[in-house]
């Protein structure tokens, strides 16, 4: 716990307060194969000297919360002067990187997540009525998604819904317009992303479901058979509510795992048109320049949004125990 | 009796390995780690300092896409896990900026090197690396399809717009521009190619003051979204790799390209038949009427770590040496890159390269701020192709998201 929780948690909340050294310039001249040109340099000994001073580099209190990378609040402000509908402020705030991560991270989980919930219990209830001998091999069939790593399952689909790729020419055909890119509209693109989202985590819903489903007690299920229940009628009443607690647990998994979402953000190459959390703070720590700062900013700022989304699980689960103590 | 002699014959084996080493690259310890860029020419490079190693010197390599992630911690700390770096024009600032690689003068006072001294990279009037080969995108045309439509090759953006339409007219072809404008670094280079021909400067008089948004900037938007109409609709998620899959297919006519991608488009190697005997690797465009080529010079070359000991510097100062040595040339490695090196003859896959370097193009800007420029041009660009915005606005972003990074790194 020590260890591997708290320690990251107090890093990241230390380096979001503090901000590089102010960087000492000095004029250089450099030359390569294609001459002399005159440039400013950062004079490292300088700044080596700054950094020995004061480790951490330039205590800002929460100004890098509130910077345009993050919370933006300069930024909110002017734009709910200046705007006149919804429509407009809408705009301005979808214009700001982390709102724009945080309105993408939001949809996704808050889509996927329920609708891979009932994909996968569709599957359990539709796998456990196989017969004996096809349950295993649909079993592993069902669980390939999962078992794919999610670079390569979106790789896969990026190539397939490309317009020169399989799914991409059908989809022209199908709707008759030879210009149509999936990759190139933000709706479309968005769309595949959840696609590919409950696609890749249906089978973890199924395999949970499918185990509650060998708990479901046989005679209850056999008297509402005698009472002349429907098949629908003896899902509704008797195996639903059975499931109903592995519905919470799986809600609770899928919720934090569609909130971190970045694989397909990256297989997909979709930075044109979504991003989430976490591929921001990868920005952030990619390339030559790396923004410490930045990304320890938005890590906390995840963290929270975290605990915000979980507390009414976490509170359910804690109201039931108190009750059981 | 048996063990001594077992000890005696593995010393003997050691000596004689070691003296092998020795007679090829002069090594007498230390260790060797480099980092850098994967394409074929650095693999060559990488190649050759690998076949260094012997007893009592382990050479081992990165090469990989994610250097740029990976050279700055890697070189950090006490001792740095890398020894060298294969860096290029823009990637050697951050180790600059970190004082990270250290000036080579007293190694190449002390060991010499057959290099000349064009390879030597100073700054500061320190040698602080040893380049091996110039880069640049430039176009590249297939001269079939350009004499099918009945037109002259594009010296400027303005004669590939026209010769696009031309050719969609003719029904030659369905997009016939191609050039790497995935969302990210790629986009955002063109961007900066497109702005230099314009005429602009990045920067506000030698200040870390953007210097974007201004007309410069909007013709340089402008000229780019009337081309991305005649290239495939996917292109903010086309990268370099998949523009020449798109060539090798046949499906475009003209492309903006590295000279360093140039030798498997001319092999012939899995491209459609046709294509690759028409290819040519031609010279950089102008836009707007101005006179500097649209694109950027670059430069690869190796640096050493300043935080090792002088013994690993020397073993790999030695091996870098070796690796760049003029007896590496030969038909193949020829195709690979624009060498620096003495020996190397022009092949035509360098045509596009040298082409370059005598139109007049400026290098890719050595400021330590201009990276954190790239990357916001990266991140904004691509509302301005999703037609979500107007250019001044996406401008405008652009310099808010550079301040806001430039003032966390400490440069405004």
């Amino acid at each position: 716990m020590l260890l591997f929780i708290f320690l990251p948690i107090i890093s990241v909340v230390t380096q979001s307060l503090y901000i590089d050294h102010e960087q000492v310039f000095v004029e250089v001249e450099n030359c390569d194969f294609f001459g002399c040109k005159k440039a400013n340099m950062v004079d490292a000994e300088a700044t080596a000297h700054l950094k020995e001073e004061q480790p951490l580099g330039r205590f800002v209190g929460l100004s890098n919360y509130f910077n345009r990378s993050h919370l933006a609040s300069t930024e909110i402000a002017v734009a709910w002067r200046n705007t006149e509908s919804f429509g407009d402020f809408y705009d301005a705030v979808y214009n700001l990187p982390l709102y724009r991560a945080i309105i993408f991270t939001l949809t996704y989980t808050f889509v996927v997540t329920p609708l891979l919930i009932v994909l996968g219990f569709l599957i359990a209830i539709a796998v456990n009525s196989l017969h004996q001998r096809l349950k295993g091999l649909v079993i592993f069939f069902s669980l390939l998604p999962m078992i794919v790593t999610p670079l390569v399952g979106s790789l896969i689909l990026f190539w397939m819904i490309d317009s020169r790729g399989i799914l991409g020419s059908s989809l022209q055909v199908l709707f008759n317009d030879p210009d149509l890119s999936l990759k190139a509209s933000t709706p479309l693109t968005w769309i595949m992303l959840m696609v590919y989202g409950v696609w890749h985590s249906a089978p973890f819903a199924f395999v949970i479901f499918y185990a509650g489903l060998q708990t479901l007690p046989q005679d209850t299920l056999e008297s509402a058979m005698i009472d002349g229940a429907s098949r629908w009628e003896r899902i509704r009443y008797v195996v639903i509510p059975h499931l109903v607690p592995l519905v919470t647990f799986v809600a609770l998994i899928q919720l934090m795992d569609n909130f971190r979402v970045f694989e397909p953000i990256v297989g997909f190459n979709a930075a044109a048109h979504a991003s989430s959390l976490s591929s921001i703070i990868y920005t952030d720590l990619g390339g030559e320049s790396r923004l410490l700062s930045s990304a320890s900013t938005t890590s906390v700022l995840t963290i929270i949004g975290v605990i915000i989304l979980l507390s009414p699980v976490l509170y359910r689960t804690w109201r039931d125990w108190e009750r059981k103590v | 009796m048996n063990r001594v002699l077992k000890a005696a014959l593995i010393a003997a084996g050691v000596m004689s390995h070691s003296v092998a080493a020795y007679a090829a690259c002069d090594i007498t310890g230390g260790r060797v780690n480099i980092i850098g860029n994967e394409f074929p020419a650095i693999q060559t490079v990488g190649a050759g300092a690998e076949a260094c190693a012997g007893d009592g010197v382990e050479i081992t390599t990165n090469l990989t896409k994610e250097h740029k992630d990976l050279q700055v911690p890697g070189l950090s700390g006490e001792t740095a896990e890398y020894t060298v770096a294969i860096v290029a024009n823009s990637s050697i600032v951050p180790l600059m900026n970190e004082g990270l690689i250290r000036p080579l003068d007293d190694l190449i006072a002390k060991h010499g090197g057959n290099f000349n001294d064009k390879q030597k990279i100073s700054i500061n009037g320190n040698t602080m690396a040893i380049g091996f080969m110039a880069n640049a995108q430039h176009l590249v045309y297939r001269k079939d399809i350009l004499e099918q439509a009945g037109i002259e090759p594009p010296k400027t953006y303005e004669d590939v717009l026209a010769a696009s339409k031309i050719i969609k007219e003719k029904d030659l072809m369905k997009y016939p521009f191609g050039a790497a404008y995935a969302a990210g670094w790629g986009i955002a280079q063109e961007f900066n190619n497109m702005f230099l021909g314009m005429g602009g400067e990045f920067f506000k008089d030698d200040t870390a003051m953007p210097n974007v948004n201004n007309e410069m900037g909007i013709a340089t938007l402008n000229m780019m979204k009337e081309l991305t109409e005649h290239m495939n609709p996917d292109f903010l998620t086309l990268n370099n790799n998949e523009i020449n899959a798109e060539w090798k297919a046949g499906n475009v006519a003209m492309m903006q390209m590295w000279g360093s991608r140039a030798g498997p488009l001319l092999d012939g190697e899995g491209s459609a038949p046709g294509v690759a005997d028409n290819t040519v690797l031609a010279y950089p465009l102008t836009v707007g009427g101005g006179t500097i080529p649209a694109t950027t010079l670059w430069w690869d070359g190796w640096t050493i770590a300043a935080n090792i000991s002088d013994e690993d510097a020397e073993a790999s100062y030695l091996a870098m040496v070796n690796a760049i040595d003029p007896s590496i040339m030969n038909d193949e490695v020829a195709t690979q890159a624009v060498w620096m090196i003495d020996g190397y003859e022009p092949t035509p896959a360098s045509a596009g390269v040298f082409a370059t370097i005598e139109a007049g193009a400026k290098p890719y800007p050595m400021i330590p701020y201009e990276s954190l420029l790239h990357t916001a041009l990266g991140d904004e660009l691509p509302d301005f192709f999703s037609g979500k915005e107007s250019a001044e606005k996406t401008l405008s972003d652009v310099e808010a998201a550079y301040e806001t990074a430039a003032k966390e790194k400490g440069f405004l």
